[in-house]
């Protein structure tokens, strides 16, 4: 598949948007779906649908192979051990929220320390506040750079005897800093502390190898990823899983139920209460045969030269300033222009067709340390061209215009 | 939709430039407001006489050029008008952003009006009717004595 036409397999393409060209520069926020995964989804509630892993008819054992196929398809993408491992969620911040439930519950008593960065996403911040509540834990914030990086160091000056835990992003939904993941998890390793990480941003523009990055805790969303919204995929090392209390309960995660007690099912099902996404599931296997398409090396090399593009054209522009400048970058740049807020920046671009995201991004911790209430921000997907930075940049222009900048 | 309707001059004007921008001393009324999806907070400061008039006002805060905008000629216009008549206005002008062609109000002269029409432009932009009320709102919750942050959230 050839990434330069990738953008006639999007059907959101095909028409104007408001009389324009749609310029999507809001990928970080959720992807456009290709057609593959809109017809999956069609022909499944169509031809095929009945609910998983329940009833003997022909139409429910073939929806739950089509529903475990997608396992397999995530467990190959993200190369992990045993297809036990993934654990469908209804997104990235249920991944965490189930993680911070069940090992809090289990691991946490007062005093303990959660790590996180300055960077986090509110999904990976408030879950732990929670716990924060509930269980009297302390909550540390690894601090970023002037970069807007996380570094090794600044993770490891933060870790005490009381850590329990480290959840760090992969990539920054704001500066696009791409943290050392690898090296953190083996830094902390050595320390006995496991590690999350909230790979909504890592997810769709790297290539996961979860033997080499070995930690412990793996959160996807499957809507950033070309999928469906609804779906997201908690990987877990198996001894976690086995080892963690049951996240939610109901039909599904069960073994036996009497009125003295309770068994709990077999992975994965254990952490799979009640009916499922099924359809999205199903179609999110379309998305990742998708990406497996293309190939991840050249999603990465097509983002990097948009990324690298974008950032030369929009430093020539007078009055832009990007914020973060991090050595490892994914496709995001946020920016600021002097004298015009970035709601009045997004009004102003989406007259023209060009769909980008204003605001905190749910990042308020790292906002406030950059001592900005709101950037805008345009972020790549598989489908973006240069022609569409073009656009950006004469957009930008219109709105300094409008300011009389 | 057209964007000059949206940016007129005077907004852009008062959005740059807020009037009554800051706090002052012996205000005897206050509330704060904020738009959670954005991040854009207000605070109105006032001060209401035996009279129940309006002697001053005056707001801190950050947003938008709309948001900013708004705030400044809402002060600016409840300024020396009692109690009574800035609710109408408010009401008036609320009505107005969210469906009426016009306000109605015969508190208002007609240059005043005027200046507060030129906010309806965001009625075509639903997203951003939320910055245009705020500062509305956080003034009505002054005079009430409210204790609770006005959200455009509810």
């Amino acid at each position: 598949m050839n990434i330069d036409n990738i953008k006639r397999e999007f059907p959101i393409f095909d028409d104007k948007i408001q009389n324009n060209d749609l310029v999507y520069l809001d990928s970080a926020n959720s992807s456009q779906k290709p057609r593959v995964v809109v017809d999956r989804i069609y022909d499944f509630y169509t031809k095929e649908f009945s609910n998983v892993g329940r009833s003997v008819h022909y139409l429910a054992v073939a929806a739950t192979n089509l529903y475990e196929q997608t396992r397999v398809s995530v467990q190959r993408y993200i190369n992990a051990k045993d297809k036990d491992e993934i654990v469908f969620t209804k997104g990235a911040t249920e991944a965490i929220n189930l993680v911070a439930n069940t090992f809090g519950q289990k691991y946490l008593s007062e005093g303990d320390e959660v790590l996180l960065t300055e960077l986090e996403h509110h999904s990976n911040y408030v879950p732990w506040h929670f716990l924060r509540k509930a269980k009297n834990i302390n909550i540390e914030f690894a601090e970023i750079n002037d970069n807007g990086e996380v570094t090794l160091e600044a993770i490891e000056k933060k870790i005490t005897n009381k850590t329990k835990i480290i959840s760090v992003s992969h990539l920054s939904n704001v500066t696009g800093a791409i943290l050392p993941i690898k090296e953190i998890v083996q830094l902390a390793h050595s320390k006995n502390i496991p590690v999350l990480i909230d790979g909504c941003q890592g997810a769709p523009h790297l290539k996961l190898d979860m033997q080499e990055i070995g930690c412990d805790f793996y959160a996807i969303s499957g809507h950033k990823m070309y999928g469906p919204t609804g779906i997201g995929v908690l990987y877990a090392k198996k001894k976690w899983l086995e080892d963690l209390p049951p996240y939610q309960g109901g039909g599904g995660m069960i073994n036996e139920v009497k009125k003295e007690g309770i068994t709990y099912g077999e992975l994965p099902n254990k952490y799979e209460a009640g009916t499922m996404a099924t359809a999205q599931v199903i179609a999110f296997n379309e998305s990742i045969k998708f990406m497996e398409k293309i190939g991840i090396q050249n999603i990465e090399k097509h983002e990097k030269e948009l990324l690298d593009y974008g950032l030369e054209k929009l430093r020539k522009n007078n009055s832009v300033n990007i914020i973060g400048n991090p050595k490892e970058k994914g496709g995001v740049i946020s920016f600021t222009i002097e004298g015009v807020h970035p709601h009045d920046i997004a009004t102003i671009l989406d007259e023209d067709g060009v769909a980008i995201r204003a605001g905190h991004h749910c990042c308020q911790i790292l906002h406030d340390k950059l001592n900005l209430p709101a950037t805008a921000r345009a972020s790549f997907g598989v489908y973006n061209t240069k022609d569409d930075i073009d656009k950006l940049d004469e957009a930008i222009n219109k709105c300094k215009k409008i300011f009389n900048l | 939709m057209d964007l000059k309707d949206l940016y007129q001059e005077i907004i852009l004007d008062h959005g740059k430039n807020p009037r009554n921008l800051g706090k002052f001393e012996n205000y005897n009324k206050d509330a704060k407001g904020n738009n959670p999806l954005c991040g854009d907070n207000v605070h109105v400061y006032l001060r209401l006489n035996e009279n129940k008039k309006v002697e001053d006002i005056a707001f801190e805060g950050h947003g938008c050029a709309i948001s900013m905008a708004s705030a400044s000629i809402m002060t600016d216009m409840v300024r020396g008008k009692e109690e009574k008549e800035v609710k109408e206005i408010v009401t008036d002008f609320l009505g107005m952003i969210k469906e009426k062609d016009s306000l109605e109000t015969n508190i208002l002269k007609d240059d005043e009006k005027t200046k507060l029409m030129s906010l309806s432009g965001v009625k075509q932009y639903p997203m951003r009717v939320k910055c245009a009320t705020l500062s509305w709102h956080t003034l009505t919750s002054a005079l009430d004595n409210s204790d609770q942050i006005v959200k455009t959230e509810e």
